[in-house]
Formats: C-alpha cells, sequence, structure tokens
C-alpha cells in the first residue's frame, strides 16, 4: 500500500531549525513503522537517525511520538496507523538529532529512586533463596516489565512543565522494589517519592497508562504508591 | 592527548555478561563498562524463557545430569571441563541473581519455580525434567535490568553509546581500546591494563533472525583484524522458533509448558523424529525437524512454515498422550489464564505481529538465526587464547556469546547463554581485576587512534556507487539460504564468491551524513564491514568442515565424524586469506556417542 510518511528532521551539524521531510513509500501493512525508518535511511535520506536495536519491543530504544502519541516504532505496525504517518522526537526531552532526545534527564530521575533491591540482612541459614510466596511475587509483577523507553514519562504534561518531576519511570521503578516483599528500602524510597519532586505531581492524567508499550498499569501503580506515602504502609 | 581515559579494567558491551564482569572487576580495580547503547537496551534482554540450574526444586536433578546434557547437546563438540565448571557453578550464579532481587517466579513454598526446556532430562527415565529457572517469559529482561540495577548501586562507570572500534596491542599485550562517543562524534582512547569483550553475537549475518539491529560481531571483527584467532565460527544456532518471517523468537517455554508442533497436515511431526522427548529435543535437531516436514511438502499451506499450538485443549490432550504428569503425579492441565501468567509476551508479540490469539489460535513460525555458539577463544576463566596450546593472550578476555570457551560446542542448550554470560561475565570480571592488580600500564602507542579514524575515512571517501542497505540485504539473503540450517559445497562456495563481491563493493560505499553528532549511517556502514567479515569467517570454516555436527548440518556429508572432525576450528585472517587450524577437545567423562532424543 501506499503511504505519506512525513518525519522531523533536525541534524546540529547542518541545520539551524528544524523542519519536517515527507517520503512517499510503498509497504505491506503489516510492516513496523521501524522497517519504513530503515527504509528512508537506506534508499532516501542515509542522515535520517533514530535509535533502534532489538525490533519487537523488549529493549525499548525506539520510543516516538507516531501521529502525536508516544509508541515503540518496532512495536507499532502500518495497518494500525494508517497511511497517513507522522513521526516525531519525544516530548520533554531535548532533540539532539532527528528522531533521537538526550535520555541522560530520564535516567537521572530513574536513579533517584534508589533504582536496585537493597536488603542488607543475613542470608538464610542455607545459603539459599530469600522466600517469596507466588501471591508476594505478584503483587509488583506488573512493574517488574519496565523497560525504560521513556514513553510514560515523555507523555505527561507534569514532566513537561519539568524535569525535576521524577516522572512515571521511575515512580513504577520505586514501585517495583518498595512492594517487593524481600527488599528493606521502601521507608527511603517513600520519603524520596513524598518529596515535592514526586508523587504529588502526579494529576492522574492517564497518559503514561496509555502510552506504555508493555501495558503496565501505570496510574495504578502510581496510586497504590501515594496511598503509601500517605499511609506510611505498604501492603 | 585530548579524551584519554584511564583505567585498570575496561569492558567492551553492557549487556549480562559485560554488567557481572564490570561488577565483579569493579570490585577489585578501577573499571569502566562501554556500549554503543544504554545497558539497558542490550541484548540480554530479549532471552525468554529461562536460566538452567539443577536446583531440583520441584523433582530430582543433579549438576551431573546438567553437565551431560550439555554435552550430549553440544553434539559431544563442547570441551567437558569447562561445561562441567558451568554447570556445577550454575546453583549458586542463579542464587546470587536471587540475592541481588531477581524476581524468579515461585513455587508455593517459595522457592524458585523451574520449568521445561528442550534438552534438559533425567539422566535415569530420559524424560524431560523441570531445570530452567524463570521470571515469566522475561527471564533475560530481569537479569539484564538487576545486574544493570546493582552496578549502578556499586557505582560502577558506565560509558553509554561509545562504540569501540579497535583493540590495542603493545608488546603483544592489552593496551585498551579505542571509541567513538556517538552523541559527538569525538574518538575516545581508553588506556587499560586489562580488556574484556562482552560484545555479543552476529544473527544479523542472516536474513530471518531473532537478534537485536546491534547484533553485528563488532568484537569478534576487532580481534580478527587485530591477528586473533575465532574458534567453531561454522556453528550458528538456529531456533525452532521464530515468528514466520519476522524472526521473533517465541520460547521453547511454549513447548516446556506443553506445546506443540504441528505441520500443515494437522499432524503432530516431532515423535517422528524425537521418539524420547519429542517437542522437546534440542534446537538443532527441532529445525531440522521442521525444514524437513517443510521440504517434504508438509509446511503450511505449502509456505516455509509449520504451526506451534499452544492452546489449551491441546496442550491437555498431548500431555495425556505423553503420560505427562505434575511433580505430584496427578496428570498435566493448563488453564488459558495460568498460560496468560507464564508467557504473556508471547501473547502480547502474537497479537501485534500477527493479530493472533494464541490460546485459540496456532502460532505461524519458522527456524531463525539465534545464536553464535563460536567466538573468540577463552579458557573457563574467561582468559582468551589464541592457538591450538592454549596460550593465554596477556591482559585480554572475553565472556558471553562473544566468546567461546566452548560451553556449547556444535549446539547450545535453551538456557544455557544466560547462565553462560553470569558464570563467565563473572570470572572473567575477577581474573581482570586480578590481574590489572599486578600488571604495568603499556605505553599508549603514538597515535593510538590511527587505524579507528583511517576505517573511518574509508566510509567517508569511497567513489559513492554502492549503498550500504542494498549490500547489507544481499548478504543476508545469501547467507540465509546458502550457509543457513543446510548446507552442501556448492552453496557455500558461491557465498563465498559473492562475500568477496560485496567486500569488493563495499570499498565503493561512501557516508552521505558528513555531520558528527549522532552519525548513525557511519556506524551502520562500519559494522556492516564487520558483518562481512564474519560472514567470510562462517562461509568458510563451514566449508572446511566435512560433517554433520550440531547447528551444522552438511547435504553432502550427513553423518557426524569423530574420527576426522572431533575438534575446534580456529581462523584467522592473514594477508586477506582466512587460515584454518585445529584445537584438540576436551573430553573427561563422556566419550562421544550417537545422539538420540
Amino acid at each position: 500500500m501506499q503511504v505519506t510518511l512525513k518525519v522531523f528532521r533536525y541534524n546540529p551539524d547542518v541545520d539551524k531549525k528544524w523542519h519536517y521531510e515527507t517520503y512517499n513509500l510503498d509497504v505491506e501493512e503489516t510492516e513496523r513503522i521501524l522497517d519504513l525508518l530503515e527504509l528512508v535511511k537506506g534508499h532516501y535520506d542515509g542522515s535520517l537517525s533514530f535509535r533502534r536495536s532489538c525490533a519487537h519491543g523488549v529493549c525499548g530504544s525506539d520510543a516516538m511520538r507516531i501521529n502525536g502519541r508516544n509508541m515503540l516504532a518496532c512495536k507499532t505496525l502500518v495497518r494500525d496507523v494508517g497511511d497517513k504517518i507522522t513521526v516525531e522526537p519525544l516530548l520533554g526531552l531535548k532533540v539532539m538529532k532527528d528522531l533521537i532526545v538526550d535520555m541522560e534527564p530520564f535516567f537521572d530521575n530513574y536513579k533517584k529512586v534508589l533504582p536496585y533491591f537493597i536488603n542488607d540482612s543475613p542470608l538464610p541459614a542455607d545459603g539459599k533463596e530469600r522466600l517469596q510466596s507466588p501471591e508476594e511475587r505478584a503483587r509488583f509483577d506488573d512493574t517488574t516489565k519496565c523497560i525504560l523507553c521513556a514513553a510514560c514519562t515523555t507523555s505527561c504534561p507534569s514532566f513537561w512543565g519539568s524535569d525535576d518531576y521524577l516522572g512515571p519511570a521511575a515512580l513504577v521503578t520505586a514501585h517495583r522494589f518498595i512492594f517487593d516483599s524481600r527488599d528493606e528500602a521502601a521507608s527511603e524510597r517513600l520519603k524520596i517519592i513524598s518529596e515535592t519532586s514526586g508523587v504529588a505531581r502526579c494529576h492522574t492524567v492517564y497518559n503514561c497508562t496509555m502510552a506504555c508499550p508493555r501495558d503496565i498499569q501505570i496510574t495504578k501503580a502510581i496510586g497504590e504508591l501515594k496511598m503509601a506515602t500517605l499511609t506510611g504502609k505498604v501492603d | 592527548m585530548a579524551n584519554v581515559h584511564e583505567f585498570d579494567v575496561v569492558v567492551v558491551g553492557a549487556g549480562g555478561s559485560g554488567l557481572m564482569a564490570g561488577l565483579y572487576a569493579s570490585r577489585g580495580a578501577k573499571t569502566a563498562v562501554i556500549s554503543k547503547l544504554y545497558p539497558t537496551r542490550s541484548h540480554t534482554g530479549a532471552a525468554q524463557g529461562g536460566i538452567s540450574a539443577a536446583f531440583g526444586n520441584t523433582e530430582e536433578d543433579h549438576p551431573e545430569w546438567h553437565t551431560y546434557d550439555s554435552v550430549k547437546g553440544s553434539d559431544y563438540l563442547g570441551d567437558q571441563d569447562a561445561i562441567e565448571f558451568m554447570c556445577n557453578e550454575a546453583i549458586d550464579a542463579v542464587l546470587e541473581l536471587e540475592h541481588m532481587g531477581l524476581p524468579f517466579d515461585r513455587t508455593p513454598e517459595g522457592r524458585i519455580l523451574q520449568r521445561n526446556f528442550g534438552g534438559h532430562t533425567n539422566n535415569v527415565t530420559g524424560k524431560p525434567v523441570r531445570r530452567a529457572c524463570h521470571a515469566a517469559d522475561r527471564t533475560g529482561h530481569m537479569i539484564l535490568q538487576t545486574l544493570y540495577q546493582q552496578c549502578l548501586k556499586n557505582k560502577v562507570n558506565f560509558f553509554d553509546e561509545y562504540q569501540v572500534l579497535d583493540f590495542l596491542v603493545v608488546n603483544g599485550k592489552a593496551a585498551g581500546v579505542v571509541a567513538v562517543e556517538l552523541a559527538t562524534g569525538e574518538l575516545h582512547t581508553f588506556h587499560a591494563k586489562a580488556v574484556i569483550f562482552a560484545t555479543g553475537g552476529h544473527g544479523r549475518v542472516f536474513e530471518v533472525t531473532s537478534n537485536a539491529y546491534a547484533y553485528t560481531g563488532d568484537g569478534a571483527a576487532i580481534l580478527l583484524r587485530r591477528g586473533l584467532p575465532l574458534e567453531d565460527m561454522e556453528f550458528f544456532q538456529f531456533h525452532p522458533t521464530g515468528i514466520y518471517k519476522l524472526g521473533i523468537l517465541i520460547t521453547e517455554g511454549v513447548r516446556g509448558e506443553g506445546g506443540v508442533l504441528v505441520n500443515g497436515k494437522g499432524e503432530r511431526f516431532m515423535p517422528k523424529y524425537a521418539p524420547n522427548v519429542k517437542d522437546l529435543a534440542s534446537r538443532d535437531v527441532v529445525s531440522r525437524a521442521i525444514y524437513t516436514e517443510i521440504r517434504e511438502g508438509r509446511g503450511v499451506n505449502g509456505q516455509n512454515y509449520v504451526y506451534l499450538d499452544s492452546r489449551p485443549e491441546s496442550i491437555i490432550k498431548y500431555a495425556a498422550e505423553d503420560g505427562r504428569t505434575n511433580s505430584d503425579g496427578s496428570p498435566y492441565t493448563i488453564t488459558a489464564e495460568e498460560l496468560l501468567k507464564k508467557l504473556p509476551d508471547i501473547v502480547d508479540f502474537n497479537r501485534v505481529y500477527l493479530g493472533i490469539d494464541p490460546m485459540t489460535q496456532m502460532m505461524p513460525i519458522q527456524p531463525t538465526a539465534h545464536y553464535t555458539m563460536g567466538g573468540i577463544p577463552t579458557n573457563k576463566f574467561g582468559e582468551v587464547v589464541i592457538d591450538d596450546k592454549n596460550t593465554v593472550f596477556p591482559g585480554l578476555y572475553a565472556a558471553g556469546e562473544c566468546a567461546c570457551v566452548s560451553v556449547h560446542g556444535a549446539n547450545r542448550l535453551g538456557t544455557n547463554s544466560l547462565l553462560d554470560l553470569i558464570v563467565f561475565g563473572k570470572h572473567a570480571g575477577l581474573r581482570a581485576a586480578e590481574y590489572a592488580r599486578q600488571a604495568d600500564f603499556q605505553k599508549l602507542p603514538d597515535d593510538p587512534t590511527a587505524e579507528a579514524r583511517a576505517q573511518f575515512d574509508g566510509l567517508r571517501s569511497g567513489s559513492g556507487k554502492e549503498n550500504v542497505f542494498d549490500i547489507s540485504r544481499e548478504m543476508k539473503k545469501v547467507m540465509f539460504e546458502d550457509v543457513g540450517i543446510y548446507r552442501n559445497e556448492k552453496g557455500m562456495k558461491s557465498a563465498i564468491e559473492k562475500i568477496a563481491e560485496w567486500k569488493e563493493r563495499f570499498k565503493h560505499v561512501r557516508i552521505t551524513d558528513t555531520g558528527r553528532v549522532f552519525n548513525t549511517e557511519l556506524l551502520n556502514a562500519w559494522e556492516l564491514g564487520n558483518m562481512l567479515e564474519i560472514s567470510d569467517v562462517i562461509a568458510e570454516c563451514a566449508l572446511n568442515r566435512k560433517e554433520s555436527r550440531g547447528g551444522h548440518s552438511r547435504e553432502d556429508f550427513q553423518k557426524r565424524d569423530d574420527v576426522n572432525w572431533l575438534k575446534h576450528t580456529l581462523a584467522w585472517k592473514k594477508n586477506g586469506k582466512i587460515e584454518i587450524g585445529y584445537k584438540p577437545v576436551v573430553i573427561t567423562k563422556y566419550q562421544p556417542k550417537e545422539r538420540v532424543y
């Protein structure tokens, strides 16, 4: 089928200002938007730049705005979006070139929530695993799926307002550890997310939940965090 | 000199083995981890089904069984001392991951839950054994996240989005690496006492692959250019179940949970090829069975694919036929809801890419290029060895998929790749730090970035009459068809001639992007250069090995030949030609015998 692909372009080595380029392509409706970008790069303009790696929605490299919504280019097919396709970089992070944005503020926020397992108690006497029931494990299953693609955080109006807001992805990570029965640093993390840059900036707009390519119930997870910061209880 | 950094140990690559190496090396030495991707984008994250360890949490199991299964799986080409070492370390390796917080699925008693996987058996009954420890069908994702998180906790130094281009050798010892910072285009020299390559595989040389775009064999190609040998490069694994045409991996865990393969006539065909373990035979056996069905006209609708059936009613029916039971002896059953919990990503991939629901519809699958068994030769401590006497190259280490220990031999068992990353990443990190404590820095060459600059300059100054994308596409197609699952002399000779032509055409490539910031066109072209080098080695080694063993199936030499070919291949690049030598296989307890599944 014939599609029109309109792509945001900006090369700081050449361009004073960003612009759009339009490409008319003959493609299959089952092709990924990433396949279209590869086609343009291969045959129309080699300088078109974007990040990609796994090409099937698990590495988180190619989050971008497709027809105005944050999605992974490798997990969105032509038939999902129609024959007029506009591709733009994520909002709220500085554009470095074409579809590539500066991910550092995003990862800086991630690093603020103590994004690692903390348990300084002695290991079980038999040296084996720390026991965890299937129910305890299920409690935080949803938030272990995050691939740090930034689709959620860069869809959030609070983050657009100021990137000192931790943002949904960092909060999802905090949730993953706070609700893990084996972890011992919940109170420290709750303190961090209770600060002004934390959960209070979430106004339940649900953009993050809509944007998540891993179908994580992000707004629900943030709601659970809000409750925990109010009650001081994790259950 | 501008942009010179000094570290005791430099790790190249930030997937499972690179992060494990970085974590361990940084405890004893000043360490940097350099990656062309953000670490969490690494291909370890795509691993699905599990990591094996003989815990016996739900049924009897032993590290010795795991060892024997892996030796048999390797078609006796794996080094048995290294395999035994890995399988003995497996339990502690998986426990260490759990202690780092990895959220494994759990048994009712709260222990790590395990599932069946191909080639892993109870050595007494010959039946499948539950050995694969898993976190749903995203075990690799959880390993990658957990290790990256622990590296952050331990303040490991990361250089994200730096592509390593060259390995520096001074006085016959490691001296560091040269890398380009993608965001600025600037070259950086990392002066180091020890260098660990953890750069992953090269499945992108094949058309249909489960591998990430990043899997272009960079580490192996860099060392080949520097005169080091590669081992057993003819052995590449084709995973039986990739999504038709796309190659996206459908985990063996689907069959571990009871799914079966069905041909175009609706027949379950694996019992013909592997009467004991059927759909849970090793991957080389299953991939060949699928191809045989297709060749004999039993593909679906005459096409090059068959079905993977994971509908709960089918699973229950076949489980009853096989007499499969739960660990308490009751008949094996499963519901759609349980399956969805165990395999959520598989359901998602089917929905997104095929528009089908695997709970009610069968998945169209074909074998997909999946795993590099060969690679940079190392011993079991991750030290790179450079000849048939296993002479160690001072200061150079390799681990993970880019390395060849060899624990996978001619065919890797599912779940052993993740185990390999953890075990050998750790030991490479430990050894490198230990080496760095007693070694001195080698003096850097006067112009350390010269070779890297020359390679880039070549890509900027070609005539421009050739296109990277076209050469790449032709290469992938020919490699998949002529150096893929089935191989013969005629096809491989033709492929080798074409590779020479592509290399010639590659000299006429010219990058159109003259900028410095994220010049991904330049990077992709450089990666194609690596893939052409690697394709050449694969094809030459495959043509040279006149037998069939594991993942290497010759139509013109259909039998395994232990008299002449029970040996590792070593391949060097000398004066533009591939030179081949050999190295003995280490055999300790298990004499080669015929493989029956």
